[in-house]
């Protein structure tokens, strides 16, 4: 009983998480601006994040957390860099 | 079914609802960055995805292995730390560069640069 409770949960959650990282995914192709499309390209690598931690838990494996990490790591290198490409027109100087 | 690991009743309800709360507080916050009106308002709304999304969701992940395990699986926690530690930072950065291209291109609806700073500039 509690299983099908957890296995429903889970879909209704990866249901959620699909439907967060479509809005974030509109939010890159309206713009209007090239710093909302970097917000929404940050706020698409949080919640791919977290839907892959959602099928670390599915799957009962801990391989997904390192690419869970690998994945929080490279989403804040591109928004410092893009950020930094915005305000300066480099990235380095 | 697909997979699930067997957990006990107890440590599948708390996995359960912490997925729900977790997932449904990013999803606000997504409905959040498409529908506010400017940038410096959107800033803001993807931040509850990630504190009180990563946070449920890392909780029931380590709830999820520490019962399958049978000892204390606190891997989930780096994820919570490593995005607690840099988010506002990626996000200050690019508030400020949204607010230099603002003032380069000379808009009226942002605030202008203090004494302090055009004085450095």
């Amino acid at each position: 009983m509690s299983m099908v409770v957890l296995s429903w949960s889970l879909t209704l959650a990866q249901l959620f998480l699909a439907l967060a990282i479509t809005c974030a995914a509109i939010r890159v192709i309206i713009g209007p601006r090239a710093q909302d499309r970097v917000l929404g390209v940050d706020t698409v690598y949080t919640n791919t994040l977290l839907l892959i931690l959602t099928f670390g838990i599915r799957h009962g494996s801990a391989l997904y957390f390192e690419a869970a990490l690998i994945m929080a790591l490279c989403g804040f290198v591109a928004t410092a860099a893009l950020s930094k490409f915005l305000m300066r027109g480099e990235v380095i100087e | 079914m697909n997979g699930l690991p067997d957990l006990p009743a107890w440590a599948a309800i708390a996995v359960a609802i912490c997925v729900l709360i977790g997932s449904g507080f990013t999803l606000i916050g997504a409905i959040g960055l498409l529908r506010l009106e400017t940038l410096y308002q959107r800033v803001h709304a993807p931040t509850i995805g990630s504190s009180f999304g990563v946070a449920f969701i890392s909780a029931a992940t380590i709830i999820c292995f520490s019962a399958l395990r049978s000892t204390l699986a606190l891997g989930a926690v780096l994820v919570f730390v490593f995005l607690t530690l840099t988010m506002p930072a990626g996000l200050i950065l690019l508030a400020r560069a949204a607010l230099f291209r603002d003032r380069a291109e000379g808009r009226i609806d942002v605030p202008p640069m203090r004494v302090a700073e055009s004085d450095e500039a």
